[in-house]
């Protein structure tokens, strides 16, 4: 865990000073609203539908106890004692008041938590791979290059006004649970000849241009990757399209330059910007790895979890769907659900959050991580912790055994919180889980991701998922759009457009049809959904999703 | 040929708490049925501009489409029921005292 230096406190604790006088300035009449805005977005304060909505980073998703215990009390003392994980790994909060964020922003800097840009037209929180440092597949931990780039980006004065918001993600390994594809760049450590470097991928994106990110170097050692990344945004700052706010993402400006284009003024922006860099950034790195040093891990007996595993049927369901591999024998990475069926996705109580904060430190080597897939993470549990781990999940209804499966949905807010939204996500999301639970089909139906968007700017990664859905405002009545074939891994694709629309009362029997369908189509039960569809295409599903059409046309 | 002008409320949300707020002849409330609905365009025009003035109070001032009824004005498009009564996922916001 990075460990804050006094240069740190001390730059939080002013920007905080900042933000307070601001909101001061504000409320006593000496800022007008378009002057405040622009400041209070910069430090994370949105105007939602019904009240402000503080949106909090959790860095390349990493937390500790004491965290996630501060961002409990946050809830109570100054929400409605829940809060919202995001698709960015963040945490927002739907019910501040403005006079009471000054407060909330230093009681987030007593455990190193701030809201520095997670908003506005800056780089914003670095994401990186919630299995990092735990999972088996890697080859090394994303998060200390994270950390990096977060310092480098955090008030960067010639990054604080680009043409449009600027997000980063960064992974270790070749399955890529990062998204890195869908993000302005996307960073994958990956090792040539014994050494470690980066594969840098940029101009990806979802919103209403959906794009697969393009690689711009195969490889870039540690020393280049400072100066690399400020020469892409350098030359996305001069060049992306500020006349027009749809066009102003860093995937445009490569879509409509090319991506050779790019990187020849990349590589002249990177040779004249390259001497600036002393080489102070890798001594800075080599003390952040120091702070993400493994945890002592422990050697234990593996009987109680086995005979938990035979003996208790619930305990066995929930360790094959929400368990994942670890590096170190023994271990398993935990995924919480923070998806009960028929509850709000990524919605966890105050109660909750101080109920996984404990299990951290007793099971977890102290450690939380929030996945971009709105679930809680304990990435090291020794396997003899897990029956004892799971009865206390149980007790505080965060065992849903649910993980990868049709009702562990990305739900973006939508327009039950959103000021942008143009429909509503989570009553589909909820309608969704609660009717495939009562069909007790979701074992059978298996690997599925459902990732629904209230609006065109896709903050629920509709595009890829495996089924899509998209709320548009069709009149003045809420319309679903289903998207199919996306998928948000390594092996990216963005959906295809299924047909017209459904409306609210519709879509959820459109979605069973189609789950019935695949169940038909499928060779085996192995063949999972987007095998199924990658093997047959658009046509077959589309014949289930619309029967009547398909009837007319016979 | 313009189009007619429909009835209106005055909306924004409220400077310090952020909720939702309806202006009345006199001020503001946070309940639409107590919100003065505005049938004549050149009023609704001189009521925005009386809106627009209060900068320390309201932000995000503009003119939301309803239907007046005789319990007051009701919402015409779904985003505004929102509005008006609070998210659909839990019973927080204005449904809480209405």
């Amino acid at each position: 865990m990075y460990s804050y230096t006094e240069f740190d406190d001390h730059f939080l604790a002013e920007r905080n000073a900042q933000f307070r006088a601001q909101v001061e300035r504000r409320i006593d009449g000496s800022l007008t609203e378009d002057e405040f805005k622009p400041l209070r977005l910069m430090n994370g304060l949105y105007l939602q539908l019904h009240a402000y909505m503080l949106r909090v980073a959790i860095p390349y998703g990493t937390l500790n106890s004491a965290q996630m215990d501060q961002l409990a009390y946050i809830a109570e003392r100054w929400d409605k004692g829940y809060g919202h994980f995001t698709t960015r790994q963040n945490i927002q909060y739907n019910w501040p008041e403005l006079r009471d964020v000054p407060d909330m922003l230093d009681a987030l800097a007593e455990v190193k938590l701030h809201a520095i840009q997670t908003s506005g037209n800056t780089i914003r929180n670095v994401t990186a791979d919630h299995f990092a440092g735990a999972a088996a597949d890697e080859v090394a931990d994303p998060r200390p290059v994270a950390e990096l780039i977060r310092q480098w980006s955090t008030d960067h004065p010639e990054f604080q006004f680009l043409p449009r918001k600027f997000k980063v993600a960064v992974t270790g390994a070749e399955a890529d649970r990062a998204v890195i594809k869908s993000h302005d760049i996307g960073l994958r450590i990956v090792e040539r000849d014994g050494q470690q470097g980066f594969e840098v991928i940029v101009g990806g994106g979802l919103g209403r241009t959906p794009m697969i990110g393009k690689v711009l170097y195969d490889f870039v050692t540690a020393e280049d990757l400072l100066p690399t990344l400020e020469a892409i945004v350098s030359v996305y700052n001069v060049l992306g399209r500020r006349d027009n706010k749809y066009k102003a993402r860093l995937k445009i400006t490569v879509h409509e330059n090319g991506i050779e284009d790019i990187r020849t003024r990349v590589d002249a922006q990177y040779a004249l910007i390259r001497s600036q860099f002393s080489g102070v950034d890798q001594q800075m790195l080599a003390r952040i790895e120091a702070d993400f040093a493994a945890p002592q891990f422990k050697t234990a007996p593996l009987g109680a979890y086995e005979a938990a595993y035979t003996n208790d049927p619930v305990f066995r369901a929930w360790a094959d769907t929400n368990l994942a591999d670890h590096r170190v024998p023994g271990y398993a990475i935990v995924s919480i659900s923070l998806k009960a069926h028929g509850a709000t996705p990524g919605d966890a109580t105050a109660d909750q959050m101080r109920v996984m904060a404990d299990l951290a430190r007793r099971y977890g080597h102290d450690e939380l991580r929030i996945s971009h897939e709105q679930n809680v993470i304990l990435p090291h549990v020794h396997r003899s912790d897990l029956p004892e781990l799971h009865a206390a999940l149980k007790a505080a209804n965060l065992a849903t055994a649910n993980i990868g499966l049709i009702s562990d949905i990305i739900a973006c807010p939508g327009m039950d919180y959103c000021a942008l939204a143009t429909a509503r996500s989570i009553p589909i999301a909820q309608e969704i889980a609660t009717r495939f639970d009562e069909l007790k089909l979701e074992h059978d139906v298996g690997p599925l991701k459902i990732k629904i968007s209230g609006c065109i700017n896709a903050c629920g990664h509709h595009h890829v998922g495996h089924i899509g859905i998209l709320g548009l405002d069709r009149a003045g009545v809420e319309n679903y759009q289903i998207t199919l074939g996306g998928d948000g891994t390594e092996t990216a694709s963005i959906g295809e457009r299924a047909g017209p629309g459904f409306s609210a009362d519709d879509i959820i029997p459109a979605i069973q049809r189609l789950v019935m369908g695949y169940l038909d189509l499928r060779n085996d039960p192995a063949e999972t959904f987007l095998q199924t569809y990658r093997r047959l295409g658009l046509a077959p599903f589309k014949a289930v999703l619309y029967p009547e059409a398909q009837a007319n046309a016979a | 040929m313009p189009k007619p002008f429909t009835p209106k409320v005055v909306t924004a949300n409220a400077l310090l708490e952020g909720d939702v707020i309806y202006q009345t002849a006199t001020g503001w409330t946070r309940n639409l049925a107590e919100a003065e609905v505005l049938t004549d365009e050149a009023d609704a025009d001189l009521r925005m501009i009386d809106a627009l003035t209060q900068a320390d109070l309201v932000v995000g001032v503009y003119l939301a489409d309803v239907t007046p009824e005789t319990t007051g004005p009701r919402p015409t498009h779904f985003r505004e029921e929102f509005r008006a009564k609070g998210p659909s996922n839990y019973a927080h916001g204005k449904q809480e005292s209405l």
